[in-house]
């Protein structure tokens, strides 16, 4: 995670067990996995038994057993896309009953989108137990045609939708999950710094 | 009072100018000829006769243009107005304010009619009759914030509190100093200030939110903030920045005067009586080099004043590109003499 001194940047203190929670929900990718595997090894069994992990992640067979070895028993639920977890997420959330603890461990784009479904259902993002693990990329918003670019790995970045090249900023938006993306050759068109791969 | 409302434009031709006894109720930000961050809160009490600061919303020449201009940016862009769903509590606290401040101060252009919660709203400039009930959005044709927000010149931001915080959960934003509604609605006192430098460092915003949070009713505040703007261009926003970018490009010696503007916000914050939110006002005013310098002491403080700008502030307002020009053209009015205290002119 890289510093910044743009204070809507999200800060992930990483995961501590809260042993006092009914259930637990931990959403997590390949790299967020063994952010878990820790987070399981300073919590008894029974936190085992109250918690069901998503793993939102395309993964080949071998890592899937791996996985699921190293965080046994935990019930845990594959899916090979991260949208396709966080529709998960949101449905268990729509059923879940008070006492519920969310964590969320891996890239930042999947922490954004969990701490904003949590927030869809009145969970405090405070609240949300978080640890960045893995790859650097962001989510951004297109602030002119308001697209989301998923997996963003350089800047400046070109709009996947409306193709202007975005200055990708470092203020954050919750609500949206995302970072802000704006034009960067605003001034004199065609005038663009090199890409940087700062997003690895 | 006298008010004959302007028909001009703040785009495309760029009609806008202030008359002549427009410019001198100007509120010039600077109070002395150096210029330092602070947080500048003071109460919002009525100020002299005829200035910006008379009544809690100042309504102006431009108020009619302004209203189109709004009207324009919200079509293209409703985004630009929004309302989180527990804001409708403080969005009628908002009508409430506004309507009964502007149907006490300038009571020939606007009248409110109460009994019990029928309430008559007409707005004569704008050619509005309403009659609604209040507190049942149904019976209005927008909802409350968005309704009066199109009838009185300034942005709008409505904040929540809880938590020892300020949550910008709702507002109406067509003529900002480019930041973004959509970005930054939801987020806390903290986190839509992020982008602005030194001012963390120097705990502003721990002792400006500190004060905020304790804000009382019938006891509003105001500060001035203040930028610089190529044309007179109210919707200088993030989205539309690949459009009006270019403009920064567009200023030479020779148009100067007549293309920079110092763009002043008066802004407002009113504590809001059902819903406990804060509604800030951000009443933005424009006025060009040319037309600054008319009046002697902003004249000679202007170049004083843009001289000292520590780099980050330089770089955060997007100076860079023409302040230097603007100190060539400006200095020419700096017969070095001194000036008097304040920021009004002498």
């Amino acid at each position: 995670m890289t510093l910044s001194t743009i204070k809507s940047r999200p800060i992930y203190p990483g995961l501590t067990p809260d042993l006092n929670a009914r259930s637990n929900i931990i959403v997590s990718d390949k790299a967020g996995a063994e952010a878990v595997a820790e987070l399981l090894s300073r919590a008894d069994s029974n936190f085992a038994k109250r918690t069901t992990i998503i793993l939102a992640d395309t993964l080949a067979d071998k890592d899937r057993q791996a996985i699921a070895r190293e965080l046994a028993p935990v019930t845990i639920e594959f899916h090979a896309t991260l949208a396709d977890g966080i529709a998960r997420l949101r449905q268990l959330l729509d059923g879940a009953p008070m006492g519920l603890r969310l964590y969320a461990a891996g890239s930042e784009p999947l922490i954004g989108l969990v701490v904003q479904a949590g927030g869809d259902f009145s969970i405090d993002h405070l609240s949300i137990r978080t640890e960045h693990r893995g790859t650097l990329m962001r989510r951004v918003q297109c602030v002119h045609c308001k697209t989301f670019i998923e997996n963003v790995t350089t800047n400046p970045v070109k709009c996947t939708h409306c193709g202007i090249t975005l200055l990708v900023r470092d203020h954050y938006s919750r609500r949206l999950a995302a970072f802000q993306g704006v034009c960067i050759d605003a001034e004199i068109p065609g005038d663009i710094p090199p890409t940087e791969a700062l997003y690895q | 009072m006298g008010l004959t409302f302007k028909d001009e434009t703040f785009r495309d031709d760029f009609t806008y100018t202030n008359s002549p006894q427009n410019i001198r109720r100007f509120p010039f930000p600077f109070i002395e000829d150096q210029y330092r961050y602070s947080v500048n809160i003071e109460p919002h009490t009525p100020g002299p006769k005829g200035s910006p600061f008379e009544f809690p919303f100042d309504i102006d020449e431009h108020y009619v243009s302004e209203m189109r201009d709004r009207a324009l940016v919200l079509e293209a862009d409703p985004l630009r107005c929004q309302a989180l769903p527990h804001m409708m509590t403080a969005q009628w606290d908002m009508l409430e304010l506004v309507m009964t401040s502007l149907a006490r101060d300038y009571p020939e252009h606007f009248t409110l009619h109460r009994d019990g919660s029928a309430w008559h709203w007409i707005n004569r400039p704008l050619g509005i009759d309403q009659k609604f009930t209040f507190l049942d959005a149904s019976t209005l044709p927008f909802e409350p914030m968005e309704y009066i927000g199109r009838q009185v010149q300034g942005d709008f931001s409505i904040q929540d509190q809880r938590d020892n915080q300020l949550w910008m959960d709702a507002g109406i934003i067509t003529s900002q100093a480019d930041w973004s509604l959509d970005f930054d609605v939801g987020m806390n006192f903290f986190e839509w200030h992020g982008p602005v430098p030194l001012a963390h460092e120097a705990g502003v915003f721990e002792r400006a939110l500190k004060f905020l949070l304790n804000l009382q009713i019938g006891k509003p505040v105001r500060r001035l903030n203040w930028t610089m703007t190529i044309n007179p261009r109210l919707d200088t926003s993030p989205e539309n920045f690949h459009k009006w970018g270019r403009d920064r490009m567009t200023v030479t010696p020779e148009n100067i005067g007549k293309k920079l503007h110092l763009r002043v916000e008066m802004q407002g914050l009113f504590r809001l009586p059902r819903s406990n939110a804060i509604l800030f006002s951000i009443r933005g005013y424009l006025m060009s080099l040319e037309q600054i310098v008319t009046v002697p002491k902003w004249g000679r403080r202007l170049p004083r004043v843009l001289r000292s700008l520590p780099p980050e502030l330089v770089e955060y307002k997007s100076l860079g590109r023409f302040r230097e020009m603007a100190i060539d053209y400006l200095s020419k009015y700096d017969d070095g003499a001194p000036t008097s205290p304040g920021g009004g002119p002498d």
